[in-house]
């Protein structure tokens, strides 16, 4: 403490108590905490090769069935076909605008619903009842509303990720600890300050919660949609996947299913990534916990 | 629930006369043009019909300007229940609290510093709360985190900090809402004796450099007798003023000093004395 030239008992004691931490930085750390993160999923992804080659080793199916041998050479020859890549393209543009779409969407509802109480019985329950509803039920609804389009895998994306974002906002907003809502009243922080600086940034955590939930319903909805709602001149990867299922083309249809997986998992720990930074930053986490 | 009128008459308390710098007050009607704090006749009533719950009655106390009052009292005597409506959290059942349109602040027995906030930025959002301009923010937030010794640490988030740091970091963020009045509710309860100490001679240094009126609540007799210019205790179930001691200030004291052990004891005896009245 340089800017204090007395020295007092009280910093001494703030020294003794803060001496004891650990401060671990570097390269070595990052390479540590990024094999700490990698391993579990490396070691997943092998049990599930291997399970999957003793399955073909036993001839279970074996007119259909092909080993990780087939089925990985057969993707990787797809990753240098333009016909992926424009078909993920055509998938990820559709998964950004509908999780966009479901996050304004459900964001402004919750915060509504959390602000005004009469909403709250009435919509709450709508929320309730939305969450409960299998995404797919909706499809034949929505075709008819919007027809075989884009548009209709939105809607169906919208309203299967929109409750989860909403109740995660509602749920951080009802749970901001009473006791900051009284320091915040002491300081002043009222209207539109007391939402902007104290009740949002509280509901944070729940809020990315909410979320990372939104975005696995959202993905599912938009695969679930790819397979029914097929327009021509768009492939997709449900498109794919579809074409694989009527060629029964299993080698085709297990690549579209890694790929799936893989994006599915990719985005997830984004989710995760920002809800471990948002509680470490709150000291919500065990510091010595790395995964 | 009857409306009684002001607080008992003082009895003599015993240990008194061991204690020449004790003096039981009667009458503070010399005080009663320019006070910071003045509550006057104040009841609160928890809940309804039979289940009500009389927490205050009829309390009156009064802060003079620059004062620091410590109120004491056992378990549901109310303490806390006095600061909140003097606070403005809560709303009293009957009587009056004038607080001569000073700026009054609440302090707690945990931090409640916003965790996604450093400690700097839970300083500054004080500031900003009462309309700082941006320019003076930085500098007012590093002058205040310096007056509770902590400079080097705005930095810092909560969780990174020990508990006796936090609890000034509060105490900076109350300073920076710039009151005249600094409500404690048992602001150092939750911490250790050592950790205590040294933040009780830091609070009476940064009282003694500006004119705050306190009123620190606290059910820790030593800490009352330690830190008041006057001490008010007050009964349980319901909270009543049932005596106050002034305490005539000669420079700093010693929370171990014979002084203060002798005041403890004295409302220890007084306390003790209620409790028994409840025993039976």
């Amino acid at each position: 403490m340089a800017a204090d030239t007395r020295p007092s008992a009280i910093t001494g004691l703030d020294n003794l108590e803060l001496g004891g931490l650990p401060q671990q930085r570097g390269a070595g750390r990052v390479a540590r905490s990024a094999w700490a993160a990698a391993w579990p999923k490396l070691l997943a992804v092998a049990l599930v090769l291997v399970l999957w080659q003793l399955v073909h080793l036993t001839g279970w199916k074996s007119a259909v069935l092909k080993g990780p041998t087939v089925v990985l050479p057969d993707l990787w020859g797809l990753m240098h076909h333009a016909l992926l890549w424009q078909a993920l393209g055509i998938t990820l543009r559709r998964a950004v605008l509908g999780y966009a779409l479901a996050l304004v969407i459900g964001s402004v509802i919750g915060l509504l619903v959390a602000r005004i109480t009469p909403l709250r019985a009435a919509v709450g329950s709508i929320i309730t009842g939305l969450q409960t509803m299998p995404s797919i039920a909706w499809f034949p609804f929505a075709i008819i509303l919007f027809g075989l389009s884009t548009s209709a895998i939105l809607f169906v994306m919208v309203l299967g990720a929109a409750p989860s974002i909403a109740n995660g906002l509602i749920t951080g907003v009802d749970y901001t600890p009473p006791l900051l809502l009284r320091a915040g009243k002491t300081m002043g922080l009222r209207g539109f300050n007391r939402y902007r600086y104290l009740i949002l940034p509280a509901s944070l955590p729940a809020y990315v919660a909410g979320m990372k939930q939104g975005w696995a319903f959202a993905w599912r909805s938009l695969m679930a949609g790819e397979l029914l709602v097929l327009i021509l001149g768009q492939p997709s990867i449900g498109v794919l996947l579809n074409n694989d299922q009527d060629l029964q083309d299993f080698a085709g249809a297990s690549a579209m299913i890694i790929v799936i997986l893989i994006i599915g998992i990719a985005v997830d720990s984004l989710f995760t990534t920002a809800d471990k930074a948002v509680r470490r930053r709150r000291g919500l986490l065990e510091p010595g916990r790395a995964s | 629930m009857s409306m009684r009128s002001g607080r008992l008459t003082p009895k003599e308390a015993p240990g008194a006369s061991a204690f020449p710098n004790l003096t039981i007050v009667a009458d503070r009607g010399a005080e009663q043009a320019a006070a910071a704090v003045r509550v006057t006749e104040v009841s609160k009533v928890y809940g309804q019909g039979r289940g009500a719950l009389l927490a205050l009655d009829s309390v009156s106390l009064s802060v003079a300007p620059g004062e620091f009052v410590c109120l004491i009292g056992a378990s549901g005597c109310g303490k806390s229940t006095l600061l909140s409506l003097v606070a403005g959290l809560d709303m009293a059942t009957s009587g009056q609290i004038d607080t001569a349109g000073q700026r009054v602040t609440l302090m707690f027995q945990e931090p409640a510093l916003f965790p996604w906030l450093t400690a700097a930025r839970n300083v500054e959002l004080a500031l900003r709360a009462r309309g700082v301009p941006k320019a003076e923010r930085r500098a007012r937030t590093l002058e205040l985190l310096e007056t509770v010794h902590l400079g080097g640490f705005g930095a810092k988030r909560p969780h990174e900090l020990s508990g006796g740091m936090r609890q000034r970091v509060a105490l900076a963020r109350a300073l920076a809402q710039d009151a005249d009045v600094l409500l404690m509710d048992e602001p150092f309860g939750a911490l250790d004796a050592m950790t205590r100490d040294l933040l009780h001679d830091e609070l009476e240094r940064i009282c003694a450099e500006r004119t705050l009126s306190v009123l620190f609540v606290t059910h820790n007799v030593r800490e009352a007798a330690r830190l008041g210019d006057r001490v008010v205790v007050l009964s349980s179930r319901p909270g009543r003023v049932i005596e106050e001691y002034d305490v005539p200030r000669q420079g700093p004291r010693r929370i171990d000093s014979r002084e203060v052990s002798e005041l403890a004891a004295t409302i220890t005896d007084r306390l003790r004395e209620e409790m028994s009245r409840h025993g039976g």
